[in-house]
């Protein structure tokens, strides 16, 4: 029995130090990639600041790197990014309405739901491939920023839509209850009330989506936007290119000017992303504040 | 005379509507608002279709001139060469590099700061911390790419000078730092939904934090954290532009991590990007790869969905 005293310590003492060993290492893993974004950051601001400047966004590419500048991709993604807002903002609210307030839980729902969880799993490449077959080729769009903003606004749906849902659900049944006893219709009650209410939330999906758009490439490299364009989109049926495509096309050029342009191009690229989802923050903020129904 | 007659008819229509019993109107609206409603929910019905019939449509009219047997077992792809060999197994060895280099850094990475987040973080601190993670996912993979070729490799040639230009390996690494805060955060959440009481009863037992973590939260959420690895391996076989810029171009049926590989993804950006004509052979490939990328990412995502909803451990 004696014995057991300093075995038990020992032990003790070991798993201990076996604890804090190992809170050590998962605070290591925290540090480590909070390390790997801080590089990443710097590196590029290293990179590209000095190329950032109001020249730079506001010349067309060249074939001098020191000359080329991101207008007609920064005009291209805001093309596409808006037209890809637009579509996905009421395709995707009305399909959450109609999914929450509407339908009943059946098995025609049931797939409804199954499958926007799937859209949202599949890869971005396969929309591209979607967009190619679709609006470039079966309606007619041609390689344009309309056929661009399409893909896009069916790539970011699922997003839209499952963001809807959940602030839609989150809505208090109370305050339908009270309409309908005031005598309003389902869609009175809806369009004053639930939406409404429920609107910061889908506003902050939606400001999701719109930044997954924005930064987006493949899918718009697969349905044929261009690499290099100097001149800006002029309407819908415009060919164009978008900033991520000219961060790639400029990372692919051997020459060092390129690559500065690159991160500068990258520079803004993070910049725009990192206003919006602060937009996305304080309205998400502004929705936890809001007293209970 | 028959627009007089046309505008008779619409006044005496107008008027017919007027004298319908208001609650009629409502209700005739209340439908056509459902229906429109629905009509919107059916988008993404088609888009899924939508999906698989652009890839099958295409991928029969490949499959009719390629035999699948020698799609799915050649170890030789040269579809834009003079001699044309259509074996898919390149492409894949190269998908399993990337995706698997790409699991051994965000799943140790993931796991542990999932573990820190939900057991040893003060809360302050772990509401501090998750955004910023999250920002890690948010950043599009073109900047990765970027990352990737200009400052990994360097970095990586200096340490050994053997490396290629183009490889896996920083890919892979690269990679791993993007799917890590969804692992992380995926596996903390299932992490989180373990309720109090188990690990007060193991600290009971005499427990430390550290057997509390991996003895009794880790096994209670294993269900989402498998689930979380899986969808993380699909995020990864699906991701494009970082294996496009700093992988290569070169499909080699090799699991070297070191030399030039070429994904699926990354051969469909090579094709879209070249001059291939629309509806050749050539061109038809990338809905062949298109719809095996589809298949096996469709695949793991139902996995994932299946085990959350089968292995959930129900505490209530």
């Amino acid at each position: 029995m004696a014995a057991s005293h300093p075995q038990f310590d020992r032990r003790m003492a070991r798993r201990q130090w076996e604890g804090r060993a190992f809170q050590g290492l998962c605070l290591l893993a925290v540090a480590v990639a909070l390390a790997l974004l801080v590089v990443l950051l710097v590196y590029l601001a290293h990179q590209g600041l000095s190329r950032v400047s109001w020249e730079f966004i506001t010349s067309f590419p060249s074939r001098v790197p020191e000359q080329a500048g991101i207008k007609a991709a920064l005009l291209g993604s805001i093309y596409v990014v808006t037209i890809a807002a637009v579509v996905a903002f009421t395709l995707g609210v009305c399909t959450a309405v109609y999914l929450e307030e509407y339908s009943v839980r059946n098995w025609r729902t049931r797939i409804i739901q199954v499958n926007i969880t799937n859209l949202a799993g599949v890869p971005s490449i396969v929309y591209g491939i979607l967009g190619l077959e679709i609006f470039v080729r079966s309606l007619g769009l041609g390689r344009s920023v309309l056929a661009g903003g399409l893909t896009m606004a069916l790539l970011v749906l699922p997003i839209v839509i499952i963001a809807a849902q959940e602030a839609i659900r989150s809505v208090p049944p109370s305050l339908r209850e009270g309409a309908y006893a005031l005598g309003a219709t389902r869609w009175q009650a809806i369009w004053h009330l639930v939406l409404p209410q429920a609107m910061p939330g889908i506003l902050t999906g939606l400001i999701l989506a719109v930044s997954r758009a924005l930064g987006e490439t493949a899918p718009l490299i697969v349905m044929g936007a261009l690499t290099f364009v100097p001149f800006a989109p002029d309407g819908p049926l415009s060919r164009f290119t978008v900033l991520p495509i000219q961060i790639f096309n400029w990372t692919s050029r051997p020459q060092a000017g390129f690559h500065e342009a690159a991160a500068a191009g990258i520079i803004v690229l993070l910049v725009l992303l990192l206003t919006m989802n602060a937009a996305a923050i304080v309205l998400r903020n502004q929705f936890q504040r809001r007293p209970e129904g | 005379m028959a627009r007089d007659f046309r505008s008779v008819r619409t006044a005496i229509t107008a008027k017919a509507l007027s004298l319908l019993p208001r609650h009629w109107k409502r209700l005739l609206s209340e439908r056509l608002i459902r229906l429109l409603l629905a009509a919107a929910a059916v988008v993404s019905i088609l888009t899924t279709v939508g999906i698989v019939s652009v890839l099958l449509f295409e991928a029969v009219l490949f499959f009719q001139q390629v035999s699948i047997w020698d799609f799915l077992t050649g170890t030789r792809w040269t579809p834009l060469f003079e001699s044309k060999h259509f074996g898919i197994l390149p492409l894949v060895t190269a998908t399993i590099v990337t995706s698997g280099g790409a699991m051994m850094v965000a799943l140790p990475l993931g796991l542990l700061s999932a573990i820190y987040l939900s057991e040893y973080s003060p809360d302050p601190v772990r509401r501090g911390l998750k955004p910023v993670l999250e920002v890690l996912a948010g950043i599009p993979t073109v900047v990765y790419g970027y990352f990737a070729l200009l400052f990994v490799t360097p970095l990586l040639r200096q340490l050994a000078p053997g490396i290629s230009v183009f490889n896996g390996v920083s890919a892979s690494i690269v990679m791993g730092i993007m799917i890590l805060p969804m692992v992380s955060s995926l596996s903390e959440d299932a992490m989180r939904a373990v309720p109090r009481s188990l690990r007060e009863g193991a600290y009971a037992l005499g427990s430390t934090k550290l057997e509390v973590s991996t003895r009794v939260v880790m096994p209670a959420a294993l269900s989402g954290i498998a689930a979380a690895f899986i969808l993380a391996i699909s995020r990864a076989v699906g991701e494009t532009m970082i294996v496009a810029i700093a992988a290569g171009q070169n499909p080699t049926f090799t699991l070297n991590p070191f030399v030039p590989i070429e994904t699926m993804t990354a051969y469909i950006v090579q094709v879209s990007l070249g001059d291939t004509p629309t509806g050749t052979l050539e061109f038809q490939t990338i809905f062949a790869v298109g719809l095996t990328l589809f298949l096996i990412t469709l695949v793991m995502n139902l996995l994932s969905q299946y085990i959350v909803r089968r292995f959930r451990e129900e505490y209530e």
